[in-house]
């Protein structure tokens, strides 16, 4: 009885959780009641426009106006129920959680990890540094990076609201293989004398950071949180998305796009790979492209390998990892990985047309 | 006075971070030298794996992402 007591927070702080808890539940209820009437909406904003009905602007326009809202809100959720999951895991636990796991096993709880754990590239340094200095072995580390940005919770929410359950859990385990399978490579390889020099000095033990018990309420907050610092950072990216998603399925002809990205050449999986390399996208952006490639008759592997050389390989992100990475190792950390995607990209190709 | 360290690159966060732990300083009166660690090496040897951290006299508070203000306050307040 009295450690119960001791235990319960003070009346004013329940008050406030239940109001907060509240806010959650009617906000949620809201979002719904928008979200069904999105379609009819936007019928009836195209319609308004001095367009041709059936012309290719028609389509065009119609794409934009009812996917940016949808993507916008369907963002907006899964951030929410994600920064909720995520506030159970931190960097430094994955860090505790991976070090003097062995090869093998540690690349597949890394890979699992960079799921949840959140990842923002301007922090891959200090954690790929903090990572190595505690012992995480360096295949591990790399399952990890590249398990992270590519198949982050927002890129499979909104694969699975836009496009379906089947692709978002083909595009999973796909993800899964390609980090598990790279990461095990580069580990193999052993080359940790490719490292710059002053990695290999650092000497960190772990901060012994206070745990804190999270309420209810402080995951719902982390939720809001997440989607206030996503949205901040990704609404561009999404726009310019749909924008080029809009575009493809407006004016590009069906019988072209299935003609080059379509399952019959041998060279559309590398052609999408290297095209995706350069392009720097966030995950959520891509999407809505995905989206319009698929409708035109796209072949899924082709276009998943797209989406994984789009997020897992970007021009920024190897610029910051040359801080901590020597050019050689940064070679085979591409050239691996793109290895991992083509044979992913071939092979579903292979059996599903 | 009390030494703080806001450890990160210099994104704009870590900005933030060490605006907060100033602006909170500022509130509590309590006299504060906040200095800025951008250097990999020296972050990494904290033992943080996420920025901005925060290391108040040699201890580390915080790692990733914006602290809460009543952390902050607490932190402070501390002696």
């Amino acid at each position: 009885m009295t450690t119960s007591t001791l235990i319960s927070p003070p009346p004013n702080q329940v008050l406030g959780n239940a109001k907060l808890i509240g806010v959650a539940v009617a906000g949620l209820i809201a979002w719904f009641a928008v979200y069904w009437q999105l379609e009819p909406f936007s019928n009836w904003a195209v319609a308004q426009m001095p367009i041709t009905p059936g012309s290719h602007l028609e389509e065009a326009a119609s794409f934009f106006i009812f996917d940016t809202p949808k993507v916008l809100m369907l963002l907006a959720l899964v951030v929410f129920a994600m920064g909720m999951v995520r506030s159970f895991f931190s960097p430094e636990r994955t860090r505790s959680f991976l070090a003097g796991k062995r090869e093998g096993l540690g690349n597949v709880a890394a890979a699992s990890l960079g799921i949840f754990t959140p990842f923002c590239s301007c922090s891959a340094v200090p954690l790929f540094v903090g990572f190595v200095s505690a012992g995480v072995p360096l295949g591990v580390t790399f399952s990890f990076l590249i398990a992270s940005p590519m198949i982050n919770e927002v890129a499979l929410g909104l694969l699975f609201a836009l496009v379906g359950w089947k692709v978002a859990l083909t595009y999973l385990s796909f993800g899964l293989a390609v980090s598990i399978f790279a990461g095990w490579v580069i580990g193999r390889l052993h080359l940790e004398s490719w490292l710059e020099q002053w990695v290999l000095d650092v000497r960190s033990g772990s901060a012994d950071l206070p745990t804190e018990r999270l309420t209810i309420a402080d995951r719902i907050h982390a939720g809001i949180e997440a989607v206030r610092d996503i949205f901040g950072r990704v609404w561009v990216w999404i726009i310019v998305g749909i924008a080029v998603g809009a575009f493809i399925h407006g004016y590009v002809p069906a019988e072209m796009l299935s003609g080059i990205m379509g399952g019959n050449h041998w060279w559309s999986v590398p052609a999408a790979v290297l095209i995706g390399i350069p392009i720097y996208s966030n995950a959520a952006g891509i999407i809505p492209v995905v989206e319009a490639l698929l409708g035109k008759g796209a072949a899924l592997g082709t276009v998943l390998a797209f989406m994984m050389a789009v997020t897992a390989l970007s021009a920024p992100e190897m610029i910051i990892l040359r801080k901590v990475l020597t050019a050689r190792l940064i070679a085979v950390f591409i050239g691996v990985v793109t290895v991992g995607i083509m044979a992913v990209g071939f092979l579903f190709n292979a059996l599903f047309t | 006075m009390k030494n703080v360290k806001v450890l990160g690159p210099g994104c704009k966060r870590c900005v933030a971070t060490a605006g907060m732990v100033q602006a909170q300083a500022d509130k509590l009166g309590v006299p504060v030298n906040i200095e800025k660690v951008t250097d990999y090496a020296a972050i990494a040897g904290y033992g943080i794996v996420s920025t901005p951290g925060i290391v108040i006299d040699g201890k580390v508070v915080h790692a990733g992402g914006l602290p809460k203000v009543e952390d902050l306050a607490k932190w402070l307040a501390a002696a």
